[in-house]
């Protein structure tokens, strides 16, 4: 339980003047399931962002598997593939059905052959339940549905790490809870899960460990238990205070 | 009645003469137009890779995209007829022999298209949503990779009536090619009017050319037309698991 996958060390990212990241550390253990909270702006997405290098850090290191990604011997396109991430926009490939939405990646990256991608794909979209959908295009679908496709699509990379940007924040409340069950069932059975959600039901009944972020720290970071009953943080009990 | 005569008269005479300028308008136009794409789609392509962090590759990145700037406003903003006459002769005067003329035209038609369309594929990569990009980025795509699969296949939708737009330019626009002795339409008619001065052959010769000229583009246009409906898709999509539909059967567990 304790191996670590992804290590933020001492992670920094300014954009021009404005620092949004200030040291942030974090290790996150294979199969921990770690919810982000925190209000806007604090740098949570930015965060998870630098993590898939979707932004590059101004300063720190990541470490994956104990090696920096900086090091010669990672490569940034593999590494990306290992480190899948689920949008809040769903961002499905508008020139592909639902089915080509999970099939392609896996063969342009992982050069699985199609049969197998296709398998593999289905696979992952009956675990979302979506198999009706396979055949239909990302415009023809209702948020929820494109964000489970897009979970499905993150899943058939074999991913180590699955990082969430706010995964229902675009959803209508009804669609929330469908993509919220996905997740659940997906930390039941073992993934590494990094959220970063304004669901605290969600954080409290689902993560290993919750981490409070603000201004561009990690404030406090424990057990949903312990943040959310015991913030030791004057911010964080505020914070807390406002939201549930 | 007499004009009529006429006109019958140059179309039964001189028919070959149209009929094989049409075929080099249209050989020349197409080419042009699918070359100056493939061009625009290059630029487009390399204009768009992300900023390195290796300094020695972000300024060869830089001088890349100043040389494509360069090429699109050299050839935006000079008239196609100059181009032709000053890419020809320089030839000639460099190398002491001539271009052939069909390849010349066909040449000088596709950068002159290519930098038009440089500039209408940036539109269209612009008008593609950031997170198209970002998706296929965190798949693990390389740049190359998210451009061929992802974007080039929406940009393509959305910048056909742009280049079906280009095409049609490009059908009429060779006509300028006559300057250096290029036998498309116009020159043909040039041709055929050789030593007649009488306004009725004139006039005839041109209207008949005219017409011809129209007669492509409008059938261009709706060809296009239907290719991009058909780009568009299907609105209906069956559903899997459907009792109306065999094929929609689905097929998840096979082989457990």
């Amino acid at each position: 339980m304790s191996e670590a996958v992804i290590t933020l060390d001492h992670l920094e990212k300014s954009f021009g003047t404005n620092a949004v990241l200030k040291d942030i550390n974090l290790t996150v253990n294979r199969g921990e399931v770690i919810s982000v909270i925190g209000s806007s702006g604090s740098g949570k997405s930015t965060m998870l962002r630098c993590i898939n290098l979707l932004e590059s850090p101004t300063g720190g290191d990541i470490l994956y598997e104990g090696v920096s990604i900086r090091d010669k011997s990672v490569k940034l396109t593999e590494y990306r593939s290992k480190v899948a991430m689920v949008f809040q926009q769903f961002n499905l490939f508008n020139n592909m059905t639902a089915l080509d939405n999970c099939v392609k990646p896996q063969m342009i990256v992982l050069k699985r052959t199609k049969e197998e991608a296709t398998r593999i794909a289905l696979e992952y979209i009956e675990k979302v339940g979506m198999s009706a959908y396979v055949n239909a295009r990302p415009s023809q679908l209702s948020g929820g549905q494109k964000q489970r496709i897009a979970i499905a699509r993150a899943l058939s990379m074999n991913p180590d790490v699955i990082l969430f940007d706010e995964p229902t924040s675009a959803l209508d409340p009804e669609m929330v809870g469908e993509v919220l069950d996905v997740m659940q069932s997906l930390a039941k059975s073992g993934y590494t899960m990094i959220v970063v959600t304004h669901e605290m039901g969600f954080a409290r009944e689902v993560s290993d460990r919750v981490i409070f972020m603000d201004g561009g720290y990690i404030v406090e970071e424990g057990t949903p238990e312990e943040i959310f009953k015991n913030a030791t943080q004057e911010r964080t009990r505020k914070f807390l205070s406002k939201v549930l | 009645m007499e004009f009529f005569k006429n006109i019958f008269n140059i179309l039964g005479k001189y028919h070959s003469y149209l009929l094989e300028g049409l075929g080099y308008t249209m050989l020349i136009a197409l080419i042009g137009t699918v070359a100056g794409l493939f061009i625009g789609l290059i630029t487009g392509v390399i204009r768009t890779i992300p900023q390195s962090k290796n300094k020695a590759v972000r300024v060869i990145q830089r001088i890349g995209n100043i040389l494509i700037n360069v090429y699109v406003e050299v050839f935006r903003g000079t008239p196609m007829m100059v181009q032709a006459m000053v890419i020809y002769w320089g030839f000639a005067l460099l190398t002491d022999s001539t271009l052939s003329l069909i390849p010349a035209g066909i040449f000088i038609v596709s950068i002159n298209t290519g930098a038009y369309m440089t500039e209408i594929v940036r539109g269209g990569i612009i008008s593609i949503d950031k997170g198209q990009f970002e998706a296929a980025y965190s798949c693990g795509m390389n740049h190359f990779q998210a451009m061929c699969h992802v974007i080039i296949p929406q940009l393509m939708k959305n910048i056909l009536p742009s280049v079906s737009n280009e095409f049609v330019i490009n059908i009429k626009d060779t006509s300028v090619l006559n300057v250096i002795g290029v036998m498309e339409l116009y020159y043909q008619a040039t041709i055929i009017l050789g030593t007649r001065w009488d306004l009725n052959s004139i006039f005839g010769v041109y209207l008949i050319i005219c017409i011809m000229y129209l007669t492509m583009t409008f059938t261009v246009t709706r060809l296009l037309r239907l290719l991009e409906k058909k780009l568009t898709g299907s609105k209906n999509y069956t559903i899997c698991g459907s009792q109306s539909d065999p094929n929609a059967e689905i097929r998840v567990k096979e082989g457990q």
